[in-house]
């Protein structure tokens, strides 16, 4: 089907952003709880899995960014305007693409928000 | 239809009864092809419409209770759900009672304990989660233009569990024997006898055990019937907003009931069989409970919370006369919310001692959800200003919901700060809170909902009258009862207290709630009077009496049970208020599917995208297979419960067995042609197998469930791995520890011929060499049998005791977990394998070993995880 662009967007191209939310955020808890258990010297640094917080943080908003200027560039590239209520398979590409960019925009502040703690935290208590 | 064809009905059917001379008459498969009729012929249309009736009809007398049909069914859901709801709003009432003065002593400590439990338990279970799906089994195919859900029997199976095990627990308590932990159960509160005697908290776990059953068919339900059976031209960018909200809901919980049920079977087990999963004296951890409870209990609270929106956003459009400002925005806060809500659950844990950073980042998560939850109000808000907007009842219901819900939407904001939330965790604070989200979210959208879609339902308006009286003392009543708890919170109160003493400045705060609390049920008693009072005389509401928009006001007054007259073509969002002479096309038939010519009930399944049609798909009618299944099903969980083992035992062959034979009866038919012409000149197929059809989705969707279920079991084993010093434990010096290698890797190696053996069968039997796939099918099951065997035989034969420690414990609760997927999986094939030798499967119509196929690739990825966590990990750490 012509729908003038490269990507061919669907339910699982809208939900990839939140999806590296989702591995981001478990990630970063599962490591610092791995870090930190069992808990009992609570004054343990964890440098290391700050580091590590800090690199996926970077990995996880590329990812997301990627998406954003993905869909975002396709979208306007084929003249996509708001609010895609026309019947054709077109606007469907361009309402998927649009609702993409916007759960992009959201995981990525919602990426930052997660990494923050790591940024200010130093030990286990 | 000619003379010509009734005549010769009339003569050939001469002399039989009554009933079968009025199946002559509708002359079934004896109709030209839909395509040939003329549609503007009155005696065409009359034919039509009573075939259609017929075959939709509502069964009779008794037989009522094996009706199948989502009305009927989303009636008995929707008034069994509020039922339960007037129950527990009943101990809300007494509870307010006890604590209206200091030192009361209405109710003893003991029976207010039973009391709040059962007020939470129930109000969550039993009427917040079902309400959803009550609903939506009512309004989602009506909003999609189609004449059923894809499952009409497991509606029904799922109502039933709903209903038998509500009543269970609901029960409980006029025998003093409800459980006392409250609506979390904490261990080792709950798990211990000497803190929780009795058959409480068994009867908690295994009641709501079984009614998540009903969740998940619901949401396999649901999924199916939003991405599958729209309206032709229904793409996703016009789908209705609470299709949209539906989609997320379902997908949501079938993520979330899954690890509650993971901890409810390892809850069982200790409190059964004392396996220590959280006992720390044989290195249990409580905690787990906490993480696997509220990795749904968070989530829940969107799950609830969404739908009651989605509701929101149909009647906002209605009543502002104007379709919704910012679709695209309300489909981010759907889907925005739904994936956050996972990254929320250690907010209920603040106060556990995790370290700062963790909590660090379920605070910034819980603070991050605010943002696609404000964007859906300012959507609201958006489309109210931008239209004109008319005031109603509905509408009051409405803007009370979202004054409310923004105030708990405020203080979720507050206690998301983990030093607040210190402050004011496990106080009335808490409980102020999650009563104005609640019931701002939830309660009052869902009587909006009532006021809105009652005349659609019940063919009259409600009384505008009484819904201000309704809606003023609920309102006023609700905030009398519940703004004073922030205070008694902040001044220290703790939730969950049976009194409290005088003079330390309670007294009035509580005296005030309590009053707010009976205004409030005065309220709700007036909407519940409005809805049940007897209106004979009263004329009907005319048909679209809001003048909405959208599909779902196509329902005839007073309703037909066909749902909608012919299938419609869909090319905008509010096709009533967009596309011309669109409701006298429908009714005129002049859509796909106006007629019923060979007497089953049929609805059109299209593709997810785009809505192309694909499929005619004939769902089945009414039986009684799916009450009896419901109600043996039941019957194990309330015996063992009471640990009656043999009848527990002959109750679960006996829901098998109905089980089975609904299968067998009810699913996968050959039809009596290939494809049908469904008006307009379009031919479709009657049978579809493999990713195309909606079996394959529903296993698809049912083993995605069971794969979280399976995680979150996996999950705890690491989970005390971390947490334990050594793990696994050294036991006795010189005693192997563990399953060992040899028997799960045997176990492995069987469980991988036995997915091949389905796999190939499969695939020769698509081929034709039937002989060789029931070889196969039969090779399956003694392979698949095996390979449950040698998974158990591994932890008994290095004497793995699972009551010694939590170690063999999850070893023990992993291999069984697979063991019983490789028995289910050779029940499977033995049932493909009867049907083919039956003749109920052939190379052509191939629906049950696809389905079993896809089933096994689940089961053999379970049974490498398992062998990998047991048998291959403690050698690599």
């Amino acid at each position: 089907m012509a729908i003038g662009n490269k990507t061919r967007d669907n339910l699982w191209t809208l939900i990839t952003a939140p999806t590296i939310w989702g591995v981001h955020f478990l990630l970063c808890y599962g490591s610092v709880a791995y870090g930190c258990a069992p808990n009992e010297n609570i004054f343990q640094t964890i440098g290391g899995f700050r580091i590590f917080v800090g690199g996926l943080t970077v990995v996880a908003l590329a990812g997301i960014g990627f998406v954003f200027m993905r869909a975002l560039g396709e979208w306007r590239r084929n003249g996509g305007r708001i609010p895609h209520e026309e019947d054709s398979a077109e606007v469907r590409e361009r309402f998927l693409e649009f609702s993409t960019v916007l759960l992009a925009g959201l995981s990525f502040i919602a990426v930052i928000y997660t990494a923050l703690p790591a940024a200010m935290m130093v030990d286990c208590r | 239809m000619s003379d010509a064809t009734i005549d010769q009905g009339a003569t050939r059917w001469a002399g039989k009864s009554d009933t079968e001379k009025a199946q002559a008459d509708l002359n079934f498969g004896n109709v030209p092809p839909a395509s040939e009729r003329d549609q503007d012929d009155p005696e065409v249309r009359a034919g039509q419409e009573a075939r259609l009736r017929h075959v939709w009809a509502e069964p009779k007398g008794w037989r009522y209770w094996s009706a199948v049909n989502n009305t009927e069914v989303g009636l008995w859901y929707t008034a069994t759900s509020f039922a339960f709801m007037l129950f527990a709003g009943v101990l809300g009432l007494m509870m307010r009672v006890q604590l209206s003065a200091p030192d009361n002593d209405f109710l003893t400590a003991s029976f207010y304990n039973q009391v709040y439990t059962l007020h939470g338990t129930v109000m969550m279970f039993l009427f917040a989660v079902p309400i959803f799906e009550a609903v939506a089994i009512i309004l989602l195919p009506q909003m999609l233009g189609a004449r059923d859900l894809p499952f009409p029997r497991l509606s029904a199976f799922g109502y039933w569990c709903f209903l038998i095990g509500g009543v269970f627990v609901c029960g409980s308590i006029f025998f003093g024997a409800a459980p006392e932990g409250g609506w979390f159960m904490y261990p080792p509160l709950t798990t211990q006898e000497r803190f929780s005697p009795g058959y409480g908290a068994d009867i908690w776990l295994l009641g709501l055990s079984f009614i998540e059953v009903a969740s998940i068919a619901a949401a396999v339900e649901l999924i199916v019937g939003t991405l599958k059976c729209r309206p032709p031209g229904m793409r996703l960018n016009l789908m209705p907003l609470y299709a949209w909200y539906v989609l997320v809901v379902a997908g949501m919980i079938l993520f979330a009931f899954p690890p509650l049920i993971a901890g409810d079977i390892l809850f069982e087990l200790e409190r059964l069989f004392n396996w220590p999963f959280f006992d720390p004296e044989r290195g249990g951890d409580p905690m787990l409970w906490q993480h696997l409870f509220w990795i749904f209990g968070h989530p829940e609270v969107y799950i609830v919370f969404l739908p009651a929106i989605a509701l929101l956003a149909m009647i906002i459009p209605t009543f502002a006369r104007r379709p919704i400002v910012g679709y695209s925005f309300i489909v981010l806060a759907a889907v925005g919310t739904g994936f956050l809500s996972f990254g929320l659950w250690v907010h209920h844990m603040f106060a556990t001692g995790l370290p700062a950073i963790s909590l660090g980042f379920f605070s910034a998560a819980s603070e991050a959800v605010a943002i696609p939850t404000a964007v859906q109000i300012f959507v609201f808000l958006a489309t109210l200003l931008a239209g004109r907007v008319i005031y109603s009842v509905p509408m009051l219901f409405v803007s009370g919901a979202l004054a409310i819900f923004v105030i708990g939407g405020l203080t979720g904001v507050m206690v998301a700060l983990a030093p607040f939330d210190w402050q004011a965790h496990d106080t009335y604070f808490v409980v102020a809170h999650l009563h104005y989200v609640l019931l701002g979210g939830m309660l009052f959208p869902v009587v909006a909902g009532i006021y809105y879609y009652w005349p659609m339902m019940g063919g009259r308006r409600l009384s505008d009258k009484l819904g201000k009286i309704a809606f003023w003392l609920m309102f006023i009543g609700f905030n009398t009862a519940f703004l004073p708890m922030h205070w008694s919170g902040l001044i220290g109160m703790p939730r969950r207290v049976w009194t409290y003493p005088a003079d330390i400045g309670l007294e009035l705060p509580n005296l005030i709630s309590s009053i707010g609390a009976f205004v409030f049920a005065a309220g709700f008693v007036t909407v519940v009077w409005d809805v049940l009072r007897p209106r004979k005389g009263e004329p009907y509401a005319e048909r679209n009496t809001w003048n909405a928009g959208t599909l779902e006001w196509l329902a005839e007054v007073p309703d037909e049970a066909w749902g909608v007259r012919s299938v419609p073509i869909v090319s905008s969002r509010y096709p009533l208020w967009q596309q011309k002479n669109f409701i006298a096309d429908v009714d005129m038939g002049r859509f796909y599917m106006p007629d019923a010519e060979e007497g089953k009930r049929e609805t059109m399944v299209t593709s997810v995208l785009d809505a192309e049609p694909l499929q005619c798909l004939r769902v089945p009618g009414p039986t009684f297979m799916t009450f009896w299944a419901a109600v043996f099903l039941g019957a194990v969980f309330i015996l063992a419960t009471f640990h009656l083992w043999t009848l527990t035992l002959m109750t679960a062959v006996f829901a098998v067995a109905a089980i089975l034979v609904w299968l067998w009866r009810g699913t996968a038919l050959q039809p009596e042609k290939d494809e049908k012409d469904v008006g307009l000149g379009l031919k479709l197929p009657l049978y579809k197998s493999g990713p195309q059809s909606v079996g394959w989705w529903a296993m698809f969707i049912t083993m995605t469930g069971d794969a979280t279920a399976f995680v979150s079991l996996v999950f705890g084993y690491f989970f005390y791995f971390t947490v334990s010093p050594v793990f696994p434990p050294p036991m006795m010096a010189g005693e192997e520890i563990g399953p060992g290698l040899t028997w799960p890797l045997i176990s492995l190696g069987l469980f991988a011929a036995s997915w091949l053996a389905a796999i190939f069968a499969r695939n020769t039997n698509s081929k034709g060499a039937v002989g060789t796939a029931r070889l196969l099918m039969g090779a399956g099951v003694a392979l698949s049998l095996a390979a449950s065997a040698a998974m158990l035989w591994g932890p008994y034969v290095t004497g793995l005791i699972p009551t010694v420690h939590v170690y063999p414990a999850t070893v023990w609760v992993l291999a069984i977990w697979a063991a019983c997927h490789g028995a289910v999986g050779a029940l499977m094939l033995a049932y493909c394998l009867a049907r083919s030798l039956a003749g109920r499967m052939t190379p052509t119509h191939d629906i049950d070993i696809v389905n079993v196929a896809l089933y096994w690739h689940f089961t053999a990825g379970t049974a490498f995880v398992t062998v990998a966590t047991i048998a291959l990990f403690p050698l690599a750490v």
